[in-house]
Formats: C-alpha cells, sequence, structure tokens
C-alpha cells in the first residue's frame, strides 16, 4: 500500500488518475481505517487530503456556507451560525460516533462511504447541499443527492476528489431537523433516519424536503412525502399523509439490524417526529 | 463509630472502602494485560477459522503460506496429542478442529509468523478444502427428528430413548405432586419462553504469550479467570506433563465466566514447540464472537398454579438450552435454580442439553439461572397480575426460608431471601408512584455459590509488613478485599499487605475464579492462614517470655500474655517478632490449602421502571434497584459494582443482546457495532441496597455476590416492559422490531 499526502487538490486528482489498483482518500479515516484495521478492505493507495490548503475551512459563500472537505464534525457543531441555521444537518453530523470520532469524521467521508444508513447524508440532500467535484477533466459542481449510487458506491470517476460542501443560503422562516432511530442512545447505526427541512409562509408550509437513509440501497429524496406536507399547516391529516407517503417510499431489508416491517413502519414515525421539530423551530425562531 | 453501627463494630477493616491496589496500575495503563507482554523473538500467530457452520475437513493445504520468508510454521490437529477422551477431548476437538468444522469460526489451522500482519495474511493462503454438511443452529430445531446430527453417540446415558442424537444430556429433579398441587390452583398459566445467546462481552480479547521447549517445558503468559485450569488443559493438549508448564495470569480485561474456558494457549504452546521461538496470539474481537463462548440459547415452558391469596400451589418448567457443538449447556443449573427462591410442595423440573452448529458455550455468571428466572418470575407477574396482586407480597409468602426444602433437593441453611424482599419493599423506589407510559418490574434470582479447591501463603516480611499469594486471579477487585480480611486478621494497616496473583509454580492447585468463589473461597483461605501466621507469632512470644504458647493472644497486632498468669510482659508489636525471626526460628509463613465446601448461596431482589415507545418499540430503562444479600460485604463499593454489573449486563441481555444466524450457519453480528451491548447512556445510575445475613460457612459470614446480581435482571426488565408496553414479551431480546410485532399481534391477531 502506497501513502500519499498532496498538498494541493491538483496533485491528489493527479496520483489518484494515474494510481494502480484501488484507491482511497484519507479525510478523517474513522471508515476507512477502521475497514483496513478490520481486514475490510485494504487500498492499493491511500491519498491523504489534510494537508490541503482550505480543507479545514467552514466560510460563508454567496449567502450560503463553504464546508472544507476535512472539516470535522465537532468543528461544525462549535461554529454557532451554522448551527443556528442549519440545526438539522449540525445534529446529524454530530449523532455520529463518540467524541473522538467526532474529532475526526467529516461530511464528505459521511458521504462518500456511500453507506445507505450514513446519519448526515439524508440531512445534506434535505437541505440540499452540493458538492464540488476536481478531477483529470476539470471541475464539476453536483447535487450531493446525486454522488450515493449504491451501497459503498459513488457517482464519482476515477481520479475525482470532492475539494468541498455548499450548503445553501438559508433565507427566512426556515429550519430542518434530522432524527434516526437506533436500539441504543449512541454508538450505533441508524436502523432508519429521517430528515426534514421546511420553509414556512405564515403558519403554512411553503417548501418541504424530506429524505430517508437505511431504508433502501442508498438515501432517498422522497418528494411525494414532501409534497404531503406543502400547502399544510402540518395538522394530523398531513402528518398522516406524510407518514405514508415515507413508509410508502421504502425498499429496506431485512438484516440484523432490523426487519422490513420494522424500517418500513419506524420511517413514517421519524418522519412525523423530525417534520413537527423542524416545524416547531420556525416558529419558534420567529 | 456510632452505636448504631453495632453490626460492624467487631470489624475494623473490613466493612471499609479503601482503595484498590491495583486501582494505580489501572487508570494510568501500566496494568499488563494478555497482549501487553512480548518476548526476544517473538513470532506471532493466526487462526485459519472455517467459515462454515457444519463441513468435513478434506484437505489442509499449507504450501502457500510456508512458502513465504516470514512464515516459520503451521499447526493442524495432528500437532496435538492423541488418546484423548471425554472432556478432554471436546476442549481439543474445540480448540483446533479434528475431521469436521463443528461451527462458523471453528479453528482448523494455525501459523506463525514474524509479524500479526505476516500472520494475518499467511492464515488467507492456507488452503482448506471442506465438504459442506447441513447445519443447525437454533436448539428447538436441533432437537426435531430430521435434524443434522452433530456427533453421532455424543449423549450419555442421563438420556432417554427415543430422543435425537443431539440431545447429549437429561436432568430430571423436583419434589411432591405437581398434578395435585395445580388441582389445588385457583389460577394456574402455562406459557413459552425463548432467550437467545448473550456473549460475556468481556472488553479484553483472549491473548496470550507461550514457549514450549523441545524437553516438554513451557511457559504461558494469558488473560485467564484460571491458570491452573489453564496449565492442566494445555499439559493434556501437547503431552506434556501439567508440573512441566507454569502459566501466569496477566491482569485481566473483564472474564464474566467466559475466561474460565481455554481457546488458544495451546495452540501457541504448538507453534512454540515446532518453531523453538516464543509465540505471541491475540484474538481479534470477531474471532471473540464467533469462536468463544457465549451463553446458551433456550426454549422453555413453565406452568404455574396460584390460590387467589397468592400461594403458589405447583411450579413446574422444561428448559432446552443448546450450548453449541460440544455437551455441556447448563441446563441442569437452569433447572435447578428455576424455582429455588419459592418454597413449594410441588416442584418439577426437565433440563435437556441439546447440541447445535454453533461455538461451544461457556459459563455466564450464574450459568443458566437468568434465563430461568426469566421464565417463571415472567409467569409469577402475569399471575399476579391477573389475581390483583402486589408481587412483593406475593414472593413473600412464598419465599424460601432456613430450613425449606429446595426446588433442587436439599434443605436451605440460613440464606437471605425474606430480607431483600422486605428491603426492596421497603425501598422509596417500590412506594415511588409510576409515572404515565411507564412500568415496573420485579423478579427475585437466585444462585448456589461455589468454594472449590483453594491453596494460598502469606508471607511476612522482617520490616512487619506480609505478602499474600492467592491464586484466583483478580476479577473484581479481590486483592483488595483480600487485604481488607488479612489487615483485619494481622491487625496492621491494609497498606502494609500485598496480595499476589502468583503463577502455577508458587502455590498448589486453584480452581478458577467463578461460582462467586474468590472472596468466599479465597478470603476464608486467607483469613486461616492469617491465623496460621498468628498462631506461629505468638509461638515466637511465647519463646521469648519463656511460656506456654497457649498463655498467648493475639491482639489488633501485638502478642499479648492472656492474663496475669501468663506473667507480666510488655506485648509484642508483630514488627518486633518478625525483626528476628531468622534467629527465632525462621521464616514465618501462614498456609491454607482446602476445599471450602461452605459457600452460601445467595438470593437477590430487583426493582426496574421501564418505558416502552410504543411507536418505535424502543425501550429505557429508567430506573433500576439492585437488592442482594452479600452475607458479610468486606469492600462495599467492589460488592455495589458486581450489582451494578450484574444490572447492567442484565439490561443487554434482556434488550439488544443477541447472537444472530443467517440461513448460513454464519454468525452476522460478530462486532460491538451489531452485538449491541449496552453504552453508558443507556442506562440509569444502577441504585444498590446491600443486605447482610451471614454464611455460616465463612468466618466472616461473605456469600458471593458477583453472579445472582445478573439473575434477576432478564425477568424484572420482562415485567417492567410488559407492563408499560401492555402485552407480555416472552422472548428475549425485547429489541424494538420484537416489542413492535407483539403489539402488531396484539392489536391485529
Ligand atoms: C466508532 C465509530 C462510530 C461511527 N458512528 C457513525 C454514525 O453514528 N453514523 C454514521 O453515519 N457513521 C458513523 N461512523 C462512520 C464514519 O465515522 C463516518 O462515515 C464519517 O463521516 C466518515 O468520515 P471520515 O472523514 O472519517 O471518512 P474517511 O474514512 O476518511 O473516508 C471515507 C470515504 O470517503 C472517501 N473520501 C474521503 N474524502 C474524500 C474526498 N475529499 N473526495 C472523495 N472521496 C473522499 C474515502 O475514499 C472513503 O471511501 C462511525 C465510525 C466509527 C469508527
Amino acid at each position: 500500500m502506497q501513502y500519499h499526502s498532496p498538498a494541493s487538490f491538483e496533485d491528489a486528482v493527479g496520483i489518484a488518475a494515474s494510481a494502480d489498483g484501488t484507491t482511497r482518500f484519507l479525510a478523517g479515516g474513522t471508515d476507512v481505517l477502521v475497514q483496513l484495521r478490520a481486514d475490510v478492505f485494504t487500498p492499493d493507495v491511500l491519498i491523504d487530503v489534510k494537508n490541503i490548503e482550505g480543507v479545514k475551512d467552514i466560510v460563508c459563500e454567496d449567502g450560503g456556507w463553504r464546508i472544507g472537505a476535512a472539516v470535522s464534525g465537532a468543528e461544525m457543531s462549535e461554529n454557532a451560525e451554522l448551527a443556528r441555521q442549519w440545526p438539522g444537518l449540525v445534529e446529524a453530523m454530530d449523532l455520529i460516533g463518540s467524541t473522538q470520532v467526532q474529532g475526526r469524521a467529516t461530511l464528505v467521508g459521511n458521504l462518500c462511504n456511500g453507506s445507505p444508513a450514513a446519519d448526515s447524508v439524508p440531512a445534506m440532500f434535505a437541505a440540499d447541499v452540493s458538492a464540488n467535484i476536481t478531477g483529470p477533466n476539470g471541475e464539476r459542481r453536483v447535487a450531493v443527492s446525486e454522488i450515493p449510487v449504491g451501497p459503498g458506491k459513488t457517482s464519482l470517476e476515477k481520479g475525482e476528489v470532492i475539494t468541498a460542501l455548499h450548503i445553501p443560503q438559508r433565507g427566512d422562516n426556515a429550519a430542518d431537523a434530522y432524527l434516526r432511530f437506533i436500539p441504543r442512545t449512541e454508538m450505533d447505526i441508524a436502523v432508519v433516519g429521517c430528515a426534514v427541512n421546511l420553509r414556512l409562509d405564515g403558519d403554512t408550509i411553503s417548501e418541504a424536503r424530506v429524505s430517508l437513509g437505511a431504508v433502501a440501497p442508498k438515501v432517498l429524496l422522497v418528494d411525494e412525502a414532501a409534497q404531503a406536507i406543502i400547502g399544510t399547516s402540518l395538522d394530523e391529516n398531513a402528518l398522516n399523509a406524510l407518514a405514508a407517503a415515507a413508509s410508502a417510499a421504502c425498499n429496506p431489508i431485512n438484516d440484523k439490524r432490523g426487519t422490513i416491517k420494522f424500517r418500513t413502519h419506524v420511517a413514517g414515525v421519524l418522519a412525523r417526529r423530525a417534520a413537527k421539530i423542524a416545524y416547531d423551530r420556525v416558529r419558534a425562531s420567529k | 463509630m456510632a452505636l448504631d453501627d453495632k453490626k460492624n463494630g467487631e470489624f475494623k477493616v473490613v466493612g471499609t472502602r479503601p482503595n484498590r491496589p491495583d486501582g494505580v496500575d489501572k487508570v494510568t495503563g501500566r496494568a499488563r494485560f494478555g497482549a501487553d507482554v512480548s518476548a526476544p523473538g517473538m513470532l506471532h500467530a493466526a487462526i485459519v477459522r472455517s467459515p462454515h457452520a457444519h463441513a468435513k475437513i478434506l484437505k489442509i493445504d499449507t504450501s502457500r503460506a510456508m512458502a513465504s520468508k516470514d512464515v516459520k510454521a503451521v499447526v493442524t490437529r495432528a500437532d496435538f496429542a492423541e488418546g484423548l477422551e471425554g472432556d478432554d477431548l471436546n476442549v481439543l476437538e474445540n480448540v483446533m478442529a479434528g475431521e469436521k468444522a463443528l461451527y462458523d469460526g471453528h479453528a482448523v489451522a494455525a501459523v506463525a509468523a514474524t509479524s500479526p500482519l505476516a500472520a494475518r495474511d499467511a492464515a488467507k493462503l492456507i488452503d482448506v478444502t471442506y465438504e459442506i454438511l447441513p447445519h443447525v443452529t437454533d436448539v428447538d430445531k436441533a432437537m426435531a427428528k430430521d435434524a443434522p446430527v452433530i456427533r453421532e453417540g455424543a449423549a450419555d446415558k442421563s438420556v432417554p430413548p427415543g430422543l435425537h442424537p443431539n440431545v447429549v444430556r437429561y436432568h430430571e429433579s423436583g419434589h411432591g405432586d405437581v398434578e395435585e398441587g395445580f388441582a389445588q390452583a385457583d389460577l394456574v398459566i402455562e406459557d413459552s419462553f425463548v432467550t437467545e445467546a448473550a456473549h460475556q462481552g468481556y472488553i479484553e480479547p483472549h491473548a496470550c504469550l507461550a514457549q514450549l521447549d523441545a524437553d516438554g517445558k513451557g511457559e504461558v503468559w494469558c488473560c485467564t479467570q484460571g491458570h491452573f485450569n489453564v496449565q492442566k488443559i494445555c499439559a493434556k493438549l501437547v503431552g506434556t506433563d501439567a508440573s512441566q508448564i507454569r502459566v501466569t495470569a496477566s491482569e485481566i480485561g473483564g472474564g464474566f465466566g467466559g475466561k474460565t474456558a481455554v481457546f488458544i494457549e495451546p495452540v501457541a504452546l504448538a507453534l512454540s514447540r515446532k518453531t523453538n521461538r516464543p509465540v505471541k496470539l491475540v484474538m481479534s474481537r470477531a474471532e471473540v464472537f464467533r469462536a468463544t463462548g457465549p451463553t446458551a440459547s433456550t426454549s422453555m415452558d413453565i406452568k404455574i398454579g396460584m390460590t387467589s391469596d397468592g400461594k403458589i400451589t405447583a411450579g413446574q418448567g422444561t428448559f432446552r438450552l443448546q450450548g453449541g457443538a460440544f455437551p455441556g449447556a447448563p441446563m441442569e443449573f437452569t433447572a435447578m435454580c428455576a424455582f429455588a427462591p419459592y418454597n413449594l410442595e410441588n416442584v418439577f423440573q426437565v433440563g435437556y442439553d441439546v447440541m447445535s452448529n454453533r461455538p461451544k458455550q461457556a459459563a455466564y455468571r450464574a450459568p443458566g439461572s437468568p434465563m430461568a428466572a426469566f421464565a417463571v418470575e415472567s409467569v409469577i407477574d402475569e399471575l399476579c397480575s391477573q389475581l390483583g396482586l402486589d408481587p412483593i407480597e406475593v414472593r413473600l409468602m412464598n419465599a424460601s426460608k432456613e430450613g425449606t426444602k429446595a426446588s433442587y433437593g436439599p434443605r436451605f441453611d440460613r440464606i437471605g431471601l425474606v430480607e431483600t424482599l422486605e428491603a426492596a419493599k421497603a425501598h422509596p423506589h417500590y412506594s415511588a408512584p409510576l409515572a404515565e407510559g411507564l412500568g415496573r418490574g420485579v423478579s427475585c434470582g437466585f444462585w448456589f455459590n461455589h468454594g472449590g479447591e483453594t491453596a494460598v501463603t502469606l508471607a511476612l516480611s522482617e520490616d512487619g509488613t506480609a505478602a499474600l499469594s492467592v491464586g484466583t486471579p483478580d476479577i473484581g477487585g479481590s486483592r483488595a478485599s483480600m487485604c481488607q480480611m488479612v489487615a483485619e486478621e494481622l491487625g496492621i494497616p491494609y497498606e502494609k499487605i500485598r496480595t499476589t496473583v502468583a503463577d502455577t509454580a508458587t502455590l498448589g492447585y486453584n480452581e478458577v475464579s467463578h461460582g462467586s468463589r474468590v472472596t468466599y473461597a479465597s478470603g476464608l483461605a486467607a483469613i486461616n492462614a492469617s491465623r496460621d501466621a498468628v498462631e506461629k507469632l505468638c509461638g515466637r512470644a511465647a519463646a521469648k517470655w519463656g511460656i506456654d504458647p497457649e498463655a498467648v493472644y493475639w491482639d489488633s497486632g501485638y502478642a499479648k500474655p492472656s492474663g496475669p498468669n501468663a506473667g507480666d510482659f510488655e506485648p509484642l508489636a508483630l514488627a518486633d517478632i518478625t525483626k528476628n525471626m531468622g534467629a527465632t526460628g525462621g521464616p514465618i509463613v501462614g498456609h491454607f490449602e482446602a476445599t471450602p465446601e461452605g459457600a452460601g448461596v445467595s438470593f437477590a431482589t430487583h426493582i426496574v421502571d421501564a418505558r416502552v415507545d410504543k411507536e418505535t418499540g424502543k425501550t429505557s430503562v429508567e430506573r433500576y434497584t439492585v437488592v442482594q444479600d452479600a452475607g458479610k460485604a468486606i469492600h462495599p463499593t467492589y460488592v455495589e459494582g458486581q450489582y451494578q454489573g450484574g444490572a447492567a449486563q442484565g439490561i443487554g441481555w434482556a434488550l439488544n443482546e443477541e447472537y444472530i444466524y443467517g440461513e448460513d450457519g454464519r454468525l452476522q453480528n460478530a462486532n460491538f457495532l451489531d452485538y449491541r451491548i449496552p453504552v453508558a447512556s443507556d442506562l440509569p445510575m444502577i441504585d444498590t441496597v446491600i443486605v447482610e445475613v451471614p454464611n455460616p460457612g465463612h468466618p466472616y459470614g461473605v456469600r458471593g455476590v458477583g453472579e445472582t446480581s445478573i439473575c434477576p435482571p432478564l425477568a424484572a426488565i420482562a415485567n417492567a416492559v410488559s407492563g408499560a408496553a401492555g402485552v407480555r414479551l416472552k422472548q428475549l431480546p425485547m429489541s424494538p422490531p420484537r416489542i413492535l410485532e407483539a403489539l402488531d399481534v396484539q392489536a391485529n391477531g
């Protein structure tokens, strides 16, 4: 195995594009190094991105936010303004692992590890986060929701690396929330995850995005669930329609972590609960 | 000392809470555990494990592995002793498979190489050809007519004819006439219960460093609950004399019974013999889950009759335990413990030990008892709720007492069940109003406790200090308790005593640290060794004073003449005597070697409040109180630690821990992510009440406390959860999907 620690994304792309065998980028390493130690996956080429300038930045940009590719969960939680604007996204990232893991784990790593149960990913889908990608064929910017394609798989091409994530402008009367179901209180993997991002006009929901994790081969953006609550004031009927739409979107598996029946049911429960939290957050912020 | 503290009035050190002598080493990281030692020229080993639940081993080709210059040796079954029988053969079969691999994770070969990575990679280059056989991992299926046979002829004579060959032992006990008892009942409830296998979940994986020379002399450093047992088994499995193998126990990162078994030490010795180098072998967490012993899984039927005022008229239980691919599931303990808390005229219990394609079960805190309590105490709870009776009053009405003929045969000596029930009833927890959405559960639990072969030495030093050597690894703060008991007897300060877990060359045979026996048996031995030393000290004083040894007595660290008739001499402190001991007769050493038989049985009563989220099936344990009889708490903090630990492990077992097997017979969750033990934030502060009803079989009244604490939790939590959910949960763990399923079945049939 080779280890590289390039000083620029250009160099990182060069190494990755010409690498023989399998490649991994090393952000926090909380997936990569764990898989290495557990003998699950040993890459031929390991490219550390942490020595590239700007990867630790959290900056306001174009009214939104740019989050560097190596910003850790702990750094996000400590940014009070970010947490105020995007409580759901920050709490989703903050749910990952322990204090130790929080010091290392990144949004980009969580996204590119490709787990359908990744906690920050539904929150990024709901928030409509996009990624800046650099590769052998230049730069592109894509919605995060286009990156995961299946368990452990992303749409990134060989040699492509994410340089930063962009969180859109928050705007007024809006908030997000994320909930996951785990049988314990922490240090567990989501059996179901649900993020809801809302904007209100008065008491009425004018915009909504609903995303589910761990209920399908990849994280889902569930438009039917969003439509179920847009134009409502989140009354009981709307919540029921939301839960039904969330459950209907599920395509889970039976495994050691939960059954199809359980996941499908709990997706609806979490959607209701997360929507209520987001809704109450908007109202509380007025 | 306050006058109301009379109970402890006679003790000066026992009952206090000094810091444990091993504490600083542990919190500073200096303590040496199994994997913390190295030797010059050491090799690293890795084990090749079967990926199949049941398969014939056709061929093991080591040529690809041996081609590497880093690889020094491979061992297979051919490198171990031949001609073993009975239990010895079973241990060898488990340590290294013979003709068949019997479970996913079964060791089939091992390799020694120059680094851990080289060993791991070499293990992948050992080509094993298998012929896959049909497998079974479920206890009920393993008993069914068409189940694949794990091993022909494994059953012993206890098994009645007509049962499947996988049923290898049978047990029956009880007294009275249960049919007559059921006829006297106003309500009879009969139900079935299932529990999954739970792993002890110790933090430290098994690890050892071993050397075996060509002349049969060996050294082993390992993490174990019993190094004398390691010595005995290693000698048999590698074919040398027990006395030629010296075993030293490392500090231990948890055992809970699981480290009473031997898995890797004989393998490291065999590799060392082949390479003439020391060999280190450390298990990964996945190996710990796949190849060491979880507890047995169970399937149980219970029938209990009760009068409308709460008297139990009869109890009957059938307990089927699956203990992996070898005989030994502790079904007789399950059967014997099931009704032990109750004074029953009519009781009958049956146990089946069933083999399946799973790892050999190992002891886990009160092996077999927690499951029995789950089944029996759930039915008692159901009876109480259907008859509108208070669960503690009913248990008090039926409680076993001194003189009760136990459900498993003997008459109880002085026991403390009633006292734990009274203390539970009086505890503020029991009378606290129950908030909306919560359920409250109560359960009793019982464990036998054990004595066992024990040998200790107490050597006094010239400077008046004392060194106690014990042969029981310290798995719960026992070195502190030993120092306290010796301090109490010798009358010197706690800090002036050091207790060491000595190696197998130093002491006579000591049974493993199991059966909650250490504070009882090694403690009794330490007290008696101290008294032996005191007798010798008094003898030296007598010789100095020129009086009869009988005319000297020991009081708070001093030899004193016993009265005016004995003469008027200035008392001699311990250090005054040891200072000159070389010239007055030689070293002063106290000894004790015996198999003490007076381990008092122990009972506990637990109270639990739990909340169930009926939309997701998730349980949170909101309040927990343990009340248990310790006989005499030598070090109350460590007694409380045992109580809390038993409750914490019980919470895990009750709610989320389970061995999950796929259709292919492979373990699905061999890691701590998916084998869900509770994390700290899952637990409430666990309140403890120490009841002290002295055990007549110990000089200070000690009863073992390590195991009884895990007997009531499964039932107490199940009763609380069933109350909160409004539906009886009969299968463990009560994971969220199972709770939702039970609610769904209740609502929709
Ligand atoms: C104890 C523990 C608990 C955990 N708990 C959770 C949890 O609760 N929820 C959860 O979702 N996850 C959890 N995880 C998984 C992990 O921590 C997260 O997925 C984390 O966000 C990964 O980030 P990282 O920076 O450590 O990624 P790394 O391990 O560094 O990388 C992960 C993947 O991302 C790729 N990658 C990294 N940087 C880039 C880049 N710039 N461009 C392209 N690809 C890139 C790598 O090639 C690799 O495939 C846990 C892990 C541990 C060890």
